[in-house]
């Protein structure tokens, strides 16, 4: 039965190396931004809270002070990790077909990095100016 | 080269066992949480070009800002506001839910409803409280 019908794949067969032990990198690290998460993003919306109505001037002076930015910086590269993984893993469950796939799989990294960049760019300015 | 293509025909052409996929099951809170949980994860990722877009335009200079500005006070833009903050919110419980379950507590048929009552209630409660705090202190956008 199972004996001589093994659910090994052919290829798995011929490279005969076992596992590579790293697939629960990805597992591991949505684990990881997500308890570094919950504090950034409780911080992050107590920031945007604070600065509700208040004036262009005192926004980027708030913005811009060190511990604020800090914390915004955090927020933003953690979130770009965990969003990464979790796009992927959306896409890879819902998408098979092999062109669209890679699409998909290429735009969320372009996608992640064009607007967690855009966003440092921003708070880097607010804190060193010009 | 012979036991390769045994390896052929009995790997890669067995019927290999599949799991019945959501429709035959009747949804249960858990299993709604879980899509929710994905739902909301997919918004949140589009939604942090608001972030971006309100980072910039403040680095940008006062008019940039003032449009940001006037596009979160409109109507749309507070619907999506109020809608990014729950989600924010919902993502954010769900998320210690699943951190919880992943310490293997809380699997109990009552612990587990329990859990997930509470991250919908918490991120319902916690959005309306944010949202009243925000409009009666701090004055709401302008």
């Amino acid at each position: 039965m199972s004996e001589t019908q093994p659910m090994r794949t052919p290829m798995r067969q011929v490279r005969g190396l076992g596992a590579a032990r790293s697939g629960t990198v990805h597992f591991w690290y949505q684990r990881v931004t997500s308890v570094a998460g919950v504090p950034l993003t409780i911080a992050l919306l107590l920031i945007i809270t604070a600065l509700l109505g208040r004036s262009h001037a005192a926004v980027v002076q708030i913005l811009g002070s060190p511990i604020i930015a800090i914390v915004v910086l955090l927020f933003i590269i953690n979130t770009a990790y965990h969003m990464w993984i979790g796009m992927q893993e959306i896409i890879l469950d819902y998408v098979h077909e092999a062109r669209w796939k890679f699409l998909a799989l290429m735009a969320n990294t372009f996608f992640v990095f064009g607007v967690s960049l855009a966003s440092i760019y921003a708070v880097l300015k607010l804190s060193f100016g010009v | 080269m012979a036991e390769f293509e045994t390896g052929m025909t009995t790997g890669a052409t067995r019927q290999r066992p599949i799991s019945p996929h959501l429709q035959i099951y009747r949804p249960i809170l858990t299993m709604v949480m879980s899509i929710v949980h994905r739902i909301t994860g997919a918004a949140l990722y589009f939604g942090m070009l608001l972030l971006a877009w309100w980072l910039i335009a403040a680095a940008a200079g006062p008019n940039a800002y003032a449009n940001v500005e006037w596009f979160m006070g409109s109507l749309i833009g507070q619907l999506i506001l109020f809608g990014y903050t729950w989600a924010l919110l919902h993502h954010m419980l769900g998320g210690i839910r699943h951190l919880i379950w992943d310490t293997i507590h809380g699997f109990e048929p009552a612990e587990r409803e329990m859990l997930t009552l509470a991250t919908l209630i918490g991120s319902i409660s916690l959005t309306l409280i944010l949202w009243v705090v925000g409009y009666l202190v701090m004055g709401g956008p302008r």
